[in-house]
């Protein structure tokens, strides 16, 4: 006799969002199985990866990241395109790290005039980040909204501090919304509430529920997300149902793992290869848990994580 | 919690007049209502309705369904109005529940429709001879209906069984009773069965500004043991419902869950 292996089913499904335009626009979410579980049901969209590329030079990345970039990084423009052209990235996450008023306080103005550079110059989707400076990302996401309009990029971060003008610059200048809410399953589902009660279609929002890194509190984003994804699926959490985000490199290669020399610590083993093993062990967990979008820095990571989803596909 | 909204009821003064008169108007407005405030699914509560009872339930079901994305509970007696409107029922938003059949031989052919249709049915837990004494009664009385919905090739998990709710104005010893019975009609089959009540039965009698009181602390300690599902008044229980709900992990708790 044959095994039939039981299948779980759900009546709720996530929303399929399409960010970008054009042919290499790029769609997540739209299951109603948990991530990779296909063989249950819908698993339409894999999920994607996308490069993080600032609007100032990566001076606080580890040297084997900056490493990576060198030649191309003092340039969003120039580092885009590479990231597309050279590492076949099928979404740029550009970070506005530079508006942050610790770390040269560029204006709204000149952030939206590199948003506007970036996006005309590349042709895969967008990703608009501020500085996670919530006063300062109200007034720089605004005019990058503006400068972005028509692109159908993904836009963030409203958290609760600043999500009125940022969700009203998404709306008015039709873009994808990324909501943030720092590890808390039953704030990030109020901040999901409130944007929606502000006519923000559930349907174009994007869940962040924070990133950490392997042995940082993964496990705490693990299950924030985990449980979100229950809510949507097992509960038809509607304010639930939207794709989630993994912001994953900004955590990863600050931590102590990602940048001891081997050196200082031998049994750690090779620099290099336990960096790049960290950030693509913290992304693939996270896109266990239900992530649909990640945002990554290392190519050799993102080769990894990519290697893991076709592998998980099948 | 799923709640179906009561307030649909040839009972009421100005629902029957529309009835009689074919008014869309009052019927529709109080179907959105009904909806508005948390009902998922609308009881058309046309009584034995003798003469023109399958036009008027035809009538009801479109009327409501034009303006209300949700299932509706016919409820009637009267058999042939039950397959007429379950012939026009719209089952976009989910399936319709015939209220209902019992442990009535006259009753059982309702379990056929039920069948006939695809549609899911109460089963009042009462038989020809009277009212159930306790809890154990009503559950040898839901084993009989179990058996002959089986009988008739209804699937168990369309079944809702309904413990009857009695006054507490004059059977104060049944509210405990249908407690117990909620909860053991659960233990009947696995998956567990599905549960209904009345529940404004409960304060029926009792004078006006308690009604609400009595209705809403019953329909917590009823979610508490199981409950399903409750004909009930939305702008009454919807509160109760959705927060018991979160205290029971049915919902995910945010700041403005009753906004939801």
């Amino acid at each position: 006799m044959s095994f039939a292996p039981p299948k779980e089913t759900w009546s709720g499904k996530t929303f399929e969002i399409t960010i970008g335009n054009g042919a290499k626009a790029v769609k997540i979410g739209g299951e109603n199985v948990f991530s990779f579980h296909g063989f249950e049901g819908n698993y339409p969209n894999r999920p994607v990866i996308a490069y993080e590329v600032q609007d100032i030079p990566p001076d606080d990345w580890p040297q084997m990241v900056k490493d990576v970039y060198a030649g191309v990084s003092a340039d969003p423009v120039t580092w885009a395109k590479h990231c597309v052209e050279k590492l076949g990235a099928k979404a740029i996450a550009l970070r506005l790290a530079g508006t942050h008023p610790d770390k040269g306080d560029i204006s709204a103005d000149q952030a939206a005039e590199t948003v506007k550079k970036v996006s005309s110059a590349v042709d895969v989707p967008l990703i608009i980040l501020g500085s996670n400076h919530a006063e300062k990302d109200s007034v720089v996401l605004v005019k990058a909204a503006e400068a972005a309009k028509g692109t159908n990029a993904l836009l963030g971060k409203a958290q609760e501090a600043n999500y009125k003008t940022i969700v009203a610059a998404a709306l008015a200048n039709d873009l994808k919304l990324i909501a943030m809410s720092e590890l808390d399953i039953n704030l990030s589902k109020q901040l999901n509430i409130l944007i929606t009660q502000m006519g923000f279609d559930k349907e174009r929002l994007v869940t962040d529920p924070m990133s950490s890194a392997l042995s940082y509190g993964l496990e705490y984003t693990y299950s924030v997300m985990e449980r979100i994804k229950l809510a949507a699926l097992a509960q038809n959490d509607a304010v639930l149902q939207g794709p989630m985000l993994a912001d994953v490199g900004m955590y990863v290669w600050k931590v102590k793992e990602t940048q001891a020399l081997e050196a200082d610590l031998p049994q750690w083993g090779n620099l290099k290869d336990r960096g790049v093993a960290w950030e693509a062990v913290t992304t693939t967990s996270l896109l266990v848990a239900g992530t649909n979008l990640a945002i990554m820095r290392h190519p050799d990571a993102v080769a990894a994580v990519e290697k893991f989803i076709a592998e998980m596909e099948g | 919690m799923l709640i179906i909204g009561e307030k649909l009821s040839i009972i009421a003064k100005r629902v029957r007049e529309a009835m009689f008169a074919k008014d869309k108007g009052p019927i529709q407005e109080i179907a959105k209502r009904q909806y508005s405030q948390g009902a998922r699914m609308i009881d058309a509560n046309i009584g034995p309705a003798e003469d023109g009872g399958e036009d008027l339930m035809q009538w009801m079901v479109t009327t409501i369904q034009e303006v209300v994305p949700a299932p509706i509970c016919l409820d009637t007696t009267n058999y042939k109005a039950l397959e007429a409107g379950l012939k026009v029922h719209n089952n976009e938003w989910g399936r319709p529940l015939i209220n209902s059949t019992s442990n009535d031989p006259e009753r059982f052919p309702i379990l056929e429709l039920g069948a006939k249709y695809n549609s899911q049915v109460i089963g009042l837990t009462v038989g020809k001879g009277g009212l159930p004494a306790d809890a154990e009664e009503r559950c040898a009385i839901a084993a009989e209906i179990m058996a002959r919905a089986m009988e008739y090739g209804m699937p168990l998990e369309d079944l809702y069984l309904d413990p009857l709710v009695l006054q507490v104005a004059t059977s104060q010893d049944h509210a405990a009773h249908v407690i117990k019975a909620i909860k053991m009609f659960q233990e009947l089959n696995d998956p567990a069965m599905k549960t209904v009540v009345g529940l404004s039965n409960i304060s029926n009698g009792c004078p006006k500004h308690v009604r609400p009181i009595l209705d809403k602390y019953y329909l917590a300690l009823l979610m508490y043991s199981g409950l399903t599902a409750a004909i009930a008044d939305p702008a009454e229980v919807t509160e109760t419902a959705k927060t018991i709900d979160v205290f029971m992990g049915k919902t995910l708790y945010a700041h403005s869950y009753l906004e939801m």
